[in-house]
Parts: structure tokens; sequence; C-alpha cells
């Protein structure tokens, strides 16, 4: 009999922390199937950050380091200039990278370091119970929003995908969802061409994933999932922003 | 024998990292330690390292973080306002147990405050600096020399402790130019770094944190690094005592005050005062029991700083009742080095009173 589906060899036997209805596991999953398909697990070197992502290392079988909130793209950048045959990902969340982060990522990116930068976009601070995130949406209610962001006061949500395509040091700029079969579908092919970018030496690659947070958003799992497709893709167009060929 | 250079206290820290190995360096232009960064970025290339110039303290010592997890020697240096920025991934590195190596061409403050020289540092860098009780090495080099040897003691200590360490200047420090005899680095035996990350290789996960939430973790992390100081203040605290033998007052003071004072000892001697120098060149471990023991044979301590009044505070817990500790402070300002002969005034005063 031919087996046709198992767990990526770089992903642990484990049970995840996340909420239910959550998109991390997906895209951890994801991340697991693209090191799996370059064989690059006992090569890689993931930099956790700050967030529900922090618990990387409890569900990827690889070695790990984690960075101080927002950091993960200089630590990153340490790791991969001493290591630099190793295969080295930050995993960071909206309010990690797009608000405490931003100076380290742009500068990473513009630099063009050979990582690959896997962000989690769910509008809102996941871990600290909901709060504000650059990426919410003009009119969501978050606990410090609680009357709807107002775009005069706390401006507008911040499209990284597309600003990291502006930047010299970027070859690869992307943005996926995971709320349906056909989209993580889609997001399995990017992530496997990000990760091929690295792969292949060819410099900075970058994947946006928008993500559900049902507990976040006062939502099941269900309506959560529906809010991707509904709210968030028309204001985070997916698509391949940029593709430089080497 | 070896050849005599003359060049700054900066390029010679530089150069004495070179020669402990290091071939990744950090950093982000701030006065008066620039030369530090210009020297790397020159000579790291050539001998296949890295050197970045980061967009911010804080990016540089993330990145300092980074390639310390891997194993390598690695080391970025600023002056006060960049080291407060650093405070947060000196913390982290403090917590996941990282080696590397911080240099603080300080200047004072508080604030922008200006480049002068200063010893306003010493409560950020001896009491953890950064948020969570930690503590780390600090070392007070007071020559050129010194800023060359006390770099490649740093990178060794870094390694046996597995622990950031400090080296804290001042612009006299690290402007100055000396004679130097760059030494080779002395063999330490030093334990290997089978906690760095390197890709699995088919072995065992390796993780570099400082997150501990399981039941009682943190608790027996941080009583595990309290223990850690403690060894610290056993085996490696340095101190240098000059003319102590028969002192009845000592002045104590590091870094670029003490080369001051030291000139003002020298000339109180030939006054005839029995006075002498104690000088920490370890700030943390502080050596309280060397200047304890000096200062109980003396009976009287003057503690000189740049600054209102730090390091005194250490010499009067070390000191305990054993002897009488005064305190003659210049915080920075324009003009602001005290000259031999003012402290040659101020020791007079105090060793009169001694005599009465």
């Amino acid at each position: 009999m031919q087996q046709v589906f198992k767990r990526p060899e770089s992903l642990k036997d484990v049970q995840t922390h996340f909420c239910p209805g959550c998109h991390h596991g997906t895209i951890h999953r994801l991340v697991a199937d693209a090191m799996d398909l370059y064989g690059v697990q006992d090569k890689t070197i993931g930099v956790a950050s700050v967030g529900c992502s922090v618990f990387l290392y409890g569900y990827f079988d690889i070695d790990v380091v984690e960075a101080p909130h927002g950091r993960a793209p200089a630590v990153a950048t340490g790791v991969k200039r001493a290591k630099p045959d190793n295969f080295v990902f930050t995993y960071q969340g909206d309010g990690d990278l797009a608000a405490i982060g931003t100076a380290e990522i742009i500068h990473a990116a513009n630099r063009g370091e050979d990582i690959t930068v896997v962000f989690v976009n769910n509008t809102t601070y996941g871990m600290t119970g909901g709060q504000m995130a650059p990426t919410t949406l003009v009119g969501q209610k978050t606990s410090t929003s609680p009357y709807g962001r107002d775009k005069s006061k706390d401006g507008s949500p911040i499209r990284m995908a597309e600003l990291m395509a502006q930047l010299g040091g970027v070859a690869y700029s992307a943005r996926v969802a995971v709320d349906s079969p056909k989209h993580v579908l889609e997001a399995k092919k990017v992530m496997r061409e990000a990760f091929g970018y690295q792969a292949e030496g060819k410099g900075f690659s970058f994947v946006e994933v928008l993500s559900s947070c049902p507990t976040n958003w006062g939502m099941n799992p269900l309506k959560a999932n529906a809010r991707v497709g509904e709210e968030m893709i028309p204001y985070f167009p997916l698509g391949i922003f940029k593709k430089e060929e080497a | 024998m070896s050849k005599r250079l003359f060049v700054k206290g900066n390029e010679a820290a530089a150069m004495g990292a070179v020669e402990a190995g290091c071939r990744y360096y950090f950093g982000y232009p701030i006065t008066p330690q620039s030369d530090i960064p210009e020297y790397l970025s020159r000579e790291l290339p050539k001998l296949n390292g890295e050197f970045i110039q980061a967009e911010s303290e804080i990016g540089a010592i993330n990145m300092l973080l980074g390639a310390s997890a891997c194993g390598v020697r690695a080391m970025t240096s600023s002056s006060s306002p960049g080291i407060s920025l650093k405070q947060e991934g000196i913390s982290y590195m403090a917590g996941a147990e990282l080696p590397g190596v911080i240099i603080n061409i300080s200047r004072s403050g508080p604030g922008l405050g200006g480049i002068d020289a200063s010893q306003s540092d010493y409560f950020q860098s001896v009491k953890g600096g950064g948020h969570g009780g930690y503590h780390i090495p600090v070392l007070a080099p007071n020559s050129v020399q010194e800023m060359y040897d006390l770099t490649m003691h740093a990178f060794d200590l870094a390694d046996l402790y597995r622990t950031p360490v400090m080296l804290l200047g001042d612009s006299v420090i690290g402007q100055m130019k000396e004679a130097l005899i760059p030494n080779a680095r002395p063999a330490r035996e030093l334990p290997g770094k089978e906690w760095a990350v390197r890709g699995k290789s088919g072995a065992e996960q390796r993780v570099v944190k400082s997150l501990f939430l399981g039941d009682g973790e943190l608790e027996a992390h941080n009583w595990r690094l309290h223990a850690k100081y403690q060894v610290m203040k056993e085996k490696e605290c340095i101190s240098e005592e000059y003319e102590t033998a028969d002192a009845r007052l000592i002045v104590t003071g590091f870094g670029s005050v003490a080369r001051i004072a030291h000139t003002a000892v020298t000339m109180a001697r030939e006054e005839g005062m029995k006075v002498s120098l104690f000088r920490p060149v370890t700030l943390f471990p502080f050596p309280e029991k060397a200047i304890a023991e000096a200062a109980g044979r003396a009976g009287k301590v003057l503690v000189v700083e740049l600054n209102t009044g730090q390091m005194v505070e250490d010499v009067r817990l070390s000191v305990g009742a054993a002897a009488q500790v005064s305190f003659y402070g210049r915080p920075p300002g324009a003009g602001s080095l005290p000259s031999p002969e003012e402290l040659l005034e101020v020791i007079r005063k105090h060793y009169d009173d001694t005599a009465r």
C-alpha cells in the first residue's frame, strides 16, 4: 500500500497549543513541507520571535534561536553570517515584524540577507490578548481600539509584502492565505518557492500569510476562517509582488 | 621580543579582539568609539570575517546574539546612549547564557549629555543594566595596553561562564595613544560549545532561549545564574595595588581617573604621606575582599570617580565598618578632568584628617 499523506519530517509528533481554528498549525506544516522538499531539516536554524509563535522549537524538529520581540531578522542576520552554509528562517507575527521590529525587517531585507522570513498576519496581537496591530483593518474593533481602528488617529494597516517588494535586497515577496484548500495549495507552492530562493542562494525571501485568530476576533473558527476571505483579502491582496530572476 | 606599536586605546581593543579570534563584529557609529568599527571594517574582511554596520544598536546587539548562538566569537561596541539601547539584547543574552563582548567607551549623561570622559555608567554596567536581575563581568582598563589585554580576557571570560562581558572605558582610555605590546593571547582552558546551534545534523535538537515557563524552571534557572555569579566573585576578581603596605589612606578609583590618582599618590608619597592606590580592574565581580583587607589596614579610604558617587557604594558595602570611606566626585562638564594637583589637594585634606 502506498502512503500518500504523512506528517512532514521537520515537524514533531506533538499537539500544538494553538487555539481551535488558528492557522498557525497549517502554516507550520507548509514551512515544514518546504524544508523537507529541499532536505534542509538537518542544517536549518530557525529564529523564533515573541508571540504565539515563540514555541517554534516545540513543533519543529530543528535547531532554534529565540529572538527578542521584533529582533528576529537581526538575530537571523548574525546566525546566517556566522553559518552561511546553514538554512535560516524567521517566523514572526504582525506586531513583532510590522510594529516593534520594523527597523530590523526593513534593514535585513535591504541588505539582502540570504534568509527566509515567514510573516503571519492575523490583524491583531494574539498572545497578549487581541490588541490593535499595525495590520488591524480600519474599523476593526480590538481591545485597544474599542471604537474600531480610526484611520485619522491610528493610521492605515501596513501592507508588508508590497513594502518588502520595494527594497533592493529582496529577491522574493509574496502574500498567501490558508483559508481554503485552493489557497493552501497555492501557499504551499509559494512557500516552496520562497525557501527555494534561499536553497539556491538567491537572496532574501518573504512570505506573508494571512491567518485567522478566532479567539481574539471573538468569532468561532468557521466565521473567523470566512473573515479572511471577506475582509482581509480585499485589503491584503494575494499574489507574488517580487520574483527576481537570479 | 614582541614589537611595540603606538596606537589608540580603541584600536588596541579592536586588535585584542582579532587576536582573541573574534571574526564577527556588529556595530553602529557613535563617538567616541568609532575607531573600533572603523578598524574592524578594514581588518575583518581580510580574515574572512564579517563586519556589519547595523541599522541601530538594537540591531547590532541582536546580530551579536545570533552569531554567539552559533558558537563563534563575536563583539559589538558603543558608547553610553547606544549601550542603553543594547540593554534589551544583553538581558536576553544573559538569560540565554550566550557569550559575547560589548565595549562601552562611555560618555557623559544623562540623556544626550556630552562626549566628555565620564564614569556615570558604573551602575548600569555592574548592577545588570537591563531587566530581569542578572550580572555580567565588567572590566575597566586604564591604559592602551589593558584595552588590548582585557579585551582578550573578556572573550575568555565570556566563553568560560557563557555570559556577555563588558569592557568599560571612556574617551581618555579610548582616544589616547600609548605604546602597545601586542602579546599573544594567554592560553586558558575553555569548555566546548555543545550548546551552540549548528543545524541538528541528525543529532538532538538544540535550542538557545531565555523563556522558561515550566513549573519551577525559571526559579531554578535564576538560582543557577546566581551560583555562577558567586563563582565569578570567588575566582575572577582582579585589582591592582600600589604602595598599600604601609598606607594610612587608600585612594581608589577605576579606569581613567585611576591614572590621574596614580600620579597624585606618587606626588603625595614624595611629600612623605603614606598614601596608596587601590584600583579595581574587575568592577563586577567587585574585588570586595581585596579592598576590605587593604582598607582594614589603612583605616581610611578615599573614592574618586568621574560622577557623583557610584562605585563608592560598592566600596562601602565591601569595607563595612573596617574603614572610614569618603568620596570625591567630578561629574563631567567643561574641562572636567581633575588634575593630579587637584587630587593631591584632596588627598592632603583627607590625610591631614587622618593625622589628627
